[in-house]
């Protein structure tokens, strides 16, 4: 089902009536979707709705999902967690599954785009937590790939570290100029990278927004606040929406006990 | 103990620890928090460095044998005085007698630890690996496990006969099951997580094996590797016992006919070193192959 090819469109993604069951149970459900070349999507959704299952799919991990699932040849995807091979030094998992022998000046070259250069020649062991999802960036994108999958890459960093790593990921996006998928359940990270934000709902696309905000993009500026309301909104979480900013703000309020995110 | 002074005459633990009495109470309320410490703890503690502290034991056990036998407590016919092991050593390599004992049980021991080592590194590789290995595999020696491999050496006598034979039979069966199950469970422990992000990075099933299951697989098989050393010089020495007629068994079972027990101690010793340099030769393996393991290495100083 899979046909890995750039058909003269300029669709990088395209996915029609993809559906995907795990013994009985409908994860996805006849599911379309199109990302279009250098387009950065967010897809946002309730945990267990299929949206991991989905990038699973894209990534050719899935081999079980019916349906047509057209995507690039160079793909490359980054985890919640980083993944690293704890046995290969730094600069050896990054260049890791490439042809031909280990080239680690290649490796050294997207290790100092994410800003780890430094850490090439040791263990993984020994990076924090965000320095190893900078690898795992670094790893997919020595691939140079048409399109990027990544899975809450974010997910399990402070945030503080968060922040770093989002803005990072906005400028290799806009240098490398590949169409992103980014899976994730936090709506203000979806506002603040993506062009457009898809929101998953019982196996399929449920409501999807253009974000034509202006980059970077301001946290408190009145159409960041309608669109984060909003799909707040679909996502089920109502009341926290139109009061609150984003987890800096909140901070600063009185009311911190409310998540702004799912 | 540091039992606070209470009312109450009788020290035993049960009295104080079932129930504190109110004048405890009343001075853990009034007394302020930081108790003041006893000189012990107050001196900075006396740095004996590691190593000393290693040697201690066995220099102490040592010690102890060597007044035990000199004040005559320890007869010579129940154990002799580590001065004659000793000088025994000296005269039996003298002779040529114990090198070339070493030599004839060492090579029983390579022999079949190699034997062994191949036999369970491709029946741990095809279990682990194959869906079909491990149907066929796992569930026999599973099986064969429960026999105790000691209990073979009648069987191997009546197969192979008295020879060398029987006895690199019994090293290598000793030798496969430790390191067969414990590099087959390091395969099967492989991180799902990471073979998925290798498969994602174009490794193919090669590449799998090679940078993901058998890299995830070296902790285990290096314990493996430990506990088959242990038991092929264990396995020696049962072999050694059959009709030898040359080795540190052989050494052993000519002084046991001459009551000579500084030989038999000599040949224990020499059984232990021979262990102990096995032991830090996979230490030092260990720490290169695993350098990029983060490990506990035990508290303190």
């Amino acid at each position: 089902m899979h046909t890995a090819d750039s058909e003269k469109s300029e669709n990088s993604v395209q996915v029609h009536g993809l559906s995907r069951a795990f013994s009985g149970t409908t994860v996805i459900d006849s599911l379309d979707l199109t990302i279009r070349q250098g387009e950065f999507v967010a897809l946002l959704g309730q945990s267990g709705c299929g949206k991991s299952t989905l990038l699973k799919i894209l990534a050719g991990l899935d081999g079980e999902a019916d349906g047509d699932v057209s995507v690039p040849e160079r793909r490359s995807a980054a985890f919640q967690t980083p993944r690293l091979m704890p046995w290969l030094r730094v600069w050896r998992n990054v260049v890791l599954g490439l042809p031909g022998t280990p080239d680690r000046a290649l490796a050294g070259r997207y290790l100092a785009e994410v800003g780890i250069e430094d850490h090439a020649g040791t263990w993984p062991k020994t990076l924090s937590g965000g320095q190893a999802q900078r690898v795992s960036l670094a790893r997919a994108l020595v691939r140079e790939p048409e399109l990027l999958l990544l899975d809450e890459p974010f997910g399990a960093l402070d945030a503080l570290t968060r922040g770093k790593a989002q803005r990072l990921v906005a400028d290799l996006w806009q240098r490398h100029g590949c169409s992103v998928l980014l899976v994730t359940h936090d709506v203000e990270e979806a506002l603040l990278l993506a062009d457009r934000v898809l929101v998953m709902d019982s196996g399929r696309i449920a409501y999807e927004a253009e974000v034509g905000l202006e980059r970077p993009r301001d946290l408190g500026s009145p159409e960041f606040v309608r669109l984060r309301g909003e799909l707040l909104d679909r996502l089920g979480v109502r009341d926290a929406a139109a009061r609150h900013g984003g987890p800096e703000r909140q901070q600063r309020q009185e009311h911190q006990k409310e998540a702004t995110t799912v | 103990m540091s039992s606070p002074p209470t009312a109450v005459s009788g020290s035993s633990p049960p009295a104080s620890s079932s129930a504190p009495p109110p004048p405890t109470a009343a001075a853990n309320r009034s007394t302020p928090v930081t108790k003041p410490a006893t000189p012990e703890e107050k001196r900075p503690a006396r740095r004996v460095p590691r190593g000393v502290r290693r040697v201690a034991g066995p220099v102490g056990l040592v010690a102890v044998w060597f007044l035990a036998s000199t004040t005559g407590l320890l007869p010579e016919s129940v154990l002799a005085s580590p001065i004659d092991v000793v000088q025994r050593a000296v005269d039996l390599t003298g002779t040529g007698e114990l090198p070339h004992a070493i030599a004839a049980s060492g090579r029983r021991a390579a022999t079949g630890f190699l034997i062994g080592a191949v036999v369970a590194l491709a029946l741990s590789l095809a279990a682990g690996l194959f869906r079909l290995g491990e149907d066929v595999i796992d569930a026999s020696m599973g099986m064969f496990r429960a026999i105790p491999w000691v209990g073979l050496i009648p069987l191997f006598i009546v197969w192979f006969g008295i020879d060398e034979t029987p006895k690199i039979a019994l090293v290598a069966l000793g030798v496969t099951y430790p390191l067969y199950f414990n590099i087959y469970g390091g395969i099967r422990s492989a991180d799902a997580q990471l073979i998925e992000a290798g498969r994602m990075l174009g490794l193919g099933r090669i590449g799998l094996i090679r940078y993901v299951i058998l890299p995830s697989a070296l902790p285990g098989a290096l314990v493996g590797l430990r506990y088959a050393l242990s038991t092929a010089w264990l396995a020696l020495v049962f072999a050694e016992q059959i009709n030898a007629d040359a080795g540190i068994g052989y050494l052993m079972s000519n002084a046991q006919q001459y009551f000579q027990t500084d030989v038999i101690v000599l040949c224990l010793a020499v059984y232990a070193v021979l262990g102990l340099l096995c032991d830090f030769a996979v230490r030092l393996l260990s720490r290169r192959l695993l350098a990029w393991r983060a490990s506990f290495e035990g508290e303190g100083e």
